[in-house]
């Protein structure tokens, strides 16, 4: 009988083994697995958006906003993936059942995070959904930025917009910070400036039971708001560019000739930024990309064009400095020279005879081929490049275009062919292979305007005042006193060939350009528009301390003396308009 | 009425290290029905403290009389068993989908925890009139079976209780046993049980619950159903696995309070202490129990009589059977059967009949030196 106890004591030892085996397989050798489980079953992590940085323009006025936007996800763990729990929910979402699995199933999220199940939903819907909460435990309702574009198609190629991270960006480790579900800026200032708008997202870790409710708030990593970006533009005078290349394609860039702030840099088309905001519909998108009249492109930047006659200043300037011409040279203007080949003024009678005033007023080609005989190409693109031709601005935005400048060693490089005279009188009408964009244009006229200092233009109202040039063309006083006596006759003459620029506000000075779209002289009025010239005009104001620099380009628009040198006019004096508001209203403050 | 000799014979470790337990049970308890989401803490702690406290009372009432007592009147007090039984079908209260609690008015029971001791006295009583050398033969083993298993069986199956009618074979089937059964017998009954394995198989199948049936489902395969019984073996496993070597520390478990882990405070508090004690603690509870036991079959050894012998035996093998089946449960290595932890798990009944079954115990080793009695 006692043997038969024995027996019992070691199976009761055996039996206490393979328990105490069990019990290490668990706790010690799974036990790290298991924790996980664990973990899993009651951890949550929310994320919680940084706001993003308010954008203003240059008065504090409010470009792009925030504006609550509600996502509709739900916890893998906690919902019940039964038919009929799926059902009832896809009801209540409108949206079918196997789309809510086909989410669940495919989802990449996280462990702990919840999964999207519907994006940026009515706030009425919001309100259904937590009515309803307690019958799908692990249902959330996700607060996201979304951004309102207060001025729509205003200003859409400087402020941009917002998009999800692509591909590229996804394995960037520079978003490496982002949720991959997020969106960031894809273009325009919300792109450039999108580190320090972004902010840093926060998180909220909470302990949740069986039945989703929430126990407690293990941690909170609070959210920083991005940095609020304040631009230099002047969103009145933006809107007022805007409405003056309404129904035109075309780009105006408006200047602070002392600083390079750009205050006004409309490109038309536009598009709506708002379309963006929480993912653009594909058919918005095809719409906006197949476009003929290029909508997304912004031209201030990125379209180059030959800047005709306005190229004219930097002529002047180098015939002047080089000792070419005298202010009192004069040439006799008989509507043409023969160079090889004829060379026509854009006045077939002639302008008689012109000295360099008349022939900057009055925009005689004439009298600059006369100059081009005598001046080499290389010479005249040393001018050019000092005031900013032929290479990029530096403009924060994305996408800009350099422009050309053509010298002899680029010919030689390029087409493997000596430079002839006859290209250089080309050239120095601003025709050929000379190429410029709006914002360079605008700089060039700035630096004219001031002395010679090159300032790169910029958007980001940062405080620093005491900005230093980029770049300093020498240039005599005397030169700049002829060119500036030259450009304000242009407008304020009845000569001038801007003089449809001219305002009883100010004195603004000017220069037209008009650029050949098809070679020779096409008559009449009946041209259709894609073989109109296209239309220049930079400009200044006022004569002394000019305190705006203007560039306007408009495709197809014609002679600029007619097309562009209006809008000018108007920016002007919008720009002058609201100076008096702000001036007014600082005095009754 | 106590003699000396009687006291200082009395081994204190049979009540020390179950007392031990039972209060980590408490401490265990009260962690587990915690509450967190702004709710008062329950009183299942305390009620159980006070069960405690009953249990002791009870513990040396039993001691103070000689289990001759017990093995005179057995039969008279397996027939009240019974008789307690057949009023717990007629007249029981029900809970939980079965129908096993007696209604005192001042309290309630459950008749089924005391008559497993009831079937022990009675059964080491007839064990022991048979002789040392004497082997049961076929016919002995089939009328005690019909008198001693049947009956019972029969009527707590009725309740429906599934696990005491286990233990209750469990029981049976070891103690006979170690009396000393015919080998020819036990050759004859493991074939035949594997031969009409098919059909009895087949049959009970048929005569079990739906409940019952999931629960057999889900421990040969978990993933099966994960949101029905396999959830609870599922997390029964997490809540163990997630204590590590040293657990989460007391009070910080989450998968009880949090309701992933269902039956925490009774059926599954070995997975809620595991999972704050860690694996450390666990071995050390492993231990304590197995003290218990090693005890008692050490009692049995020294028992001055055959009586003595077979009612430590009883005893210890219950003590075994909940053990075993109870943790094999949590840690997924045995099928869920609704069996409390001893002396650890929430209910009064269960633990005073612990406590009733080591008072057998005690009562036996005191008094194992017959000469000076």
């Amino acid at each position: 009988m006692e043997q038969r106890i024995n027996i019992a004591v070691y199976i009761i030892i055996f039996a206490f083994g393979i328990f105490l085996f069990r019990l290490w397989d668990l706790q010690i050798i799974k036990g790290n697995e298991y924790k996980k489980i664990d973990e899993k079953n009651r951890l949550r992590v929310i994320d919680i958006p940084a706001p993003r940085g308010i954008i203003h323009d240059r008065n504090g006025k409010v470009l792009v906003k925030n504006v609550p936007s509600f996502d509709i996800s739900v916890f893998k763990e906690d919902i019940p993936r039964d038919p009929e729990t799926l059902k009832a929910l896809g009801r209540l979402l409108g949206i079918t059942h196997d789309d809510i699995r086909n989410r669940l199933e495919k989802s990449s999220v996280k462990r702990f995070k919840p999964v999207k199940l519907k994006q940026n939903v009515s706030f009425k819907q919001v309100a259904k959904v937590e009515a309803r909460k307690v019958d799908f435990p692990g249902l959330h309702v996700e607060v996201v930025g979304g951004r309102e574009y207060i001025y729509g198609h205003s200003a859409s190629h400087v402020i941009g917009y917002l998009g999800r991270l692509s591909l590229a960006q996804l394995s960037d480790p520079k978003y490496s910070d982002v949720p991959p579900e997020s969106f960031i800026g894809q273009f325009g200032a919300e792109k450039v400036f999108d580190p320090s708008l972004r902010g840093a997202g926060g998180k909220k870790i909470l302990e949740v039971d069986a039945l989703g409710s929430i126990i407690k708030v293990v941690r909170i990593q609070r959210p920083v708001k991005g940095e609020d970006a304040d631009l230099t533009i002047d969103i009145d005078l933006q809107v007022e560019a805007e409405k003056s290349l309404k129904g035109k394609a075309g780009a105006i860039v408006a200047l602070k000739p002392d600083t390079g702030e750009v205050l006004a840099l409309a490109s038309a088309p536009s598009f709506d930024p708002n379309l963006f905001v929480r993912g653009i519909k594909y058919k918005d998108w095809k719409k906006l990309v197949k476009d003929p009249s290029k909508p997304l492109l912004n031209r201030a930047i990125q379209s180059q064009y030959p800047p005709g006659s306005t190229f004219k200043i930097i002529s002047a300037i180098a015939a002047l400095e080089e000792g070419t011409v005298t202010d009192d040279t004069t040439f006799e203007c008989k509507g043409s020279i023969y160079f090889g080949r004829v060379f026509r003024c854009w006045k077939a009678a002639g302008h008689g005879s012109v000295n360099l005033h008349k022939a900057i007023r009055e925009s005689c080609d004439v009298y600059f081929y006369e100059v081009a005989k005598k001046l080499h190409v290389d010479m005249l693109a040393q001018y050019a490049f000092g005031f900013g031709l032929g290479r990029a601005t530096g403009i924060e935005l994305e996408g800009e275009v350099r422009g050309l400048v053509p010298t002899s060693g680029w010919k030689l490089d390029r087409k493997n062919e000596r430079w002839y005279t006859g290209e250089t009188l080309n050239t120095i009408i601003g025709q050929g292979y000379l190429s410029a964009t709006p914002i360079q244009m605008a700089r060039l006229m700035a630096a004219v305007v001031n002395g010679g200092m090159l300032y790169k233009p910029y958007l980001l109202k940062d405080g620093d005042v005491n900005r230093e040039a980029e770049g300093i063309v020498e240039i005599r006083p005397e030169t700049t006193e002829i060119i500036r006596k030259a450009l304000i006759a242009v407008v304020e003459e009845k000569d001038g060939t801007g003089k449809l620029a001219k305002t009883d506000m100010v004195r603004v000075g000017g220069k037209t350009g008009t650029t050949q779209v098809i070679g020779g002289v096409v008559k009449g009025d009946k041209i259709p528009d894609k073989y109109k010239d296209h239309a220049w005009f930079v400009a200044f104001a006022p004569e002394k301390a000019p305190q705006i620099a203007v560039a306007v380009f408009v495709e197809h628009g014609g002679h600029g003396s007619s097309s562009a040198a209006p809008i000018a006019k108007r920016i002007i004096e919008a720009y002058y308009r609201n100076l008096q508001k702000i001036e007014s209203v600082q005095g009754e403050g | 009425m106590i003699d000396r000799r009687l006291i200082n014979s009395f081994d204190w470790s049979i009540l020390i290290v179950p007392l031990i337990l039972s209060l980590i049970g408490v401490m265990t308890i009260y962690s587990a029905t915690r509450p967190v989401l702004n709710v008062e803490q329950q009183s299942f702690f305390l009620r159980q403290f006070y069960w405690i406290i009953l249990s002791l009372i009870a513990f040396f009432v039993v001691v103070s009389v000689d289990y001759k007592q017990l093995i005179r009147f057995a039969y008279l007090i397996f027939i009240f068993g019974i008789i307690l039984l057949v009023i717990v079908l007629l007249f029981g209260r029900k809970g939980m989908g079965a129908q096993r609690w007696i209604n005192l008015g001042f309290l309630s029971f459950q008749p089924s925890e005391f008559f497993k001791l009831f079937f022990i006295i009675a059964l080491s009583r007839y064990l022991s009139g048979m002789g040392q050398e004497t082997r049961l033969g076929f016919a002995e083993l089939a009328r005690i079976t019909a008198v001693f298993v049947a009956v019972p069986a029969v009527l707590i199956l009725r309740q429906p209780d599934l696990g005491t009618t286990l233990i209750l074979l469990f029981i049976f089937t070891t103690m006979v046993l170690v009396a000393g059964i015919r080998r020819k017998i036990i050759l004859i009954t493991i074939v035949t049980m594997l031969v009409s394995l098919p059909i009895t198989g087949k049959i009970m199948w048929k005569g079990m619950k739906d409940y019952q049936k999931k629960r057999i489902i889900a421990f040969i395969d978990p993933q099966a159903d994960p949101h029905g019984i396999g959830y609870h073996i599922t997390q029964s496993k997490v809540s163990i696995g997630s204590g590590g070597f040293l657990g989460k520390g007391y009070m910080k478990g989450t998968q009880g309070p949090y309701r992933f882990l269902p039956e925490k405070h009774t059926d599954f508090i070995f997975s809620i202490f595991a999972e704050e004690r860690g694996f450390l603690g666990s071995v050390i509870l492993f231990f304590l129990y197995f003290f218990i036991i090693w005890r008692g079959f050490d009692t049995a050894k020294k028992a001055r009589d055959m009586e003595g012998c077979f009612l430590a035996l009883g005893v210890t093998f219950m003590f075994s059977f909940y053990f075993f089946i109870n943790v094999g449960m949590t840690l997924g290595i045995m099928p869920v059967v609704g069996v409390p932890l001893p002396l650890m798990s929430y209910g009064g009944t269960a633990l005073l009949s612990n406590f009733l079954a080591l008072s057998i115990l005690e009562n036996v080793r005191m008094r194992r030196f017959a000469l000076y009695y």
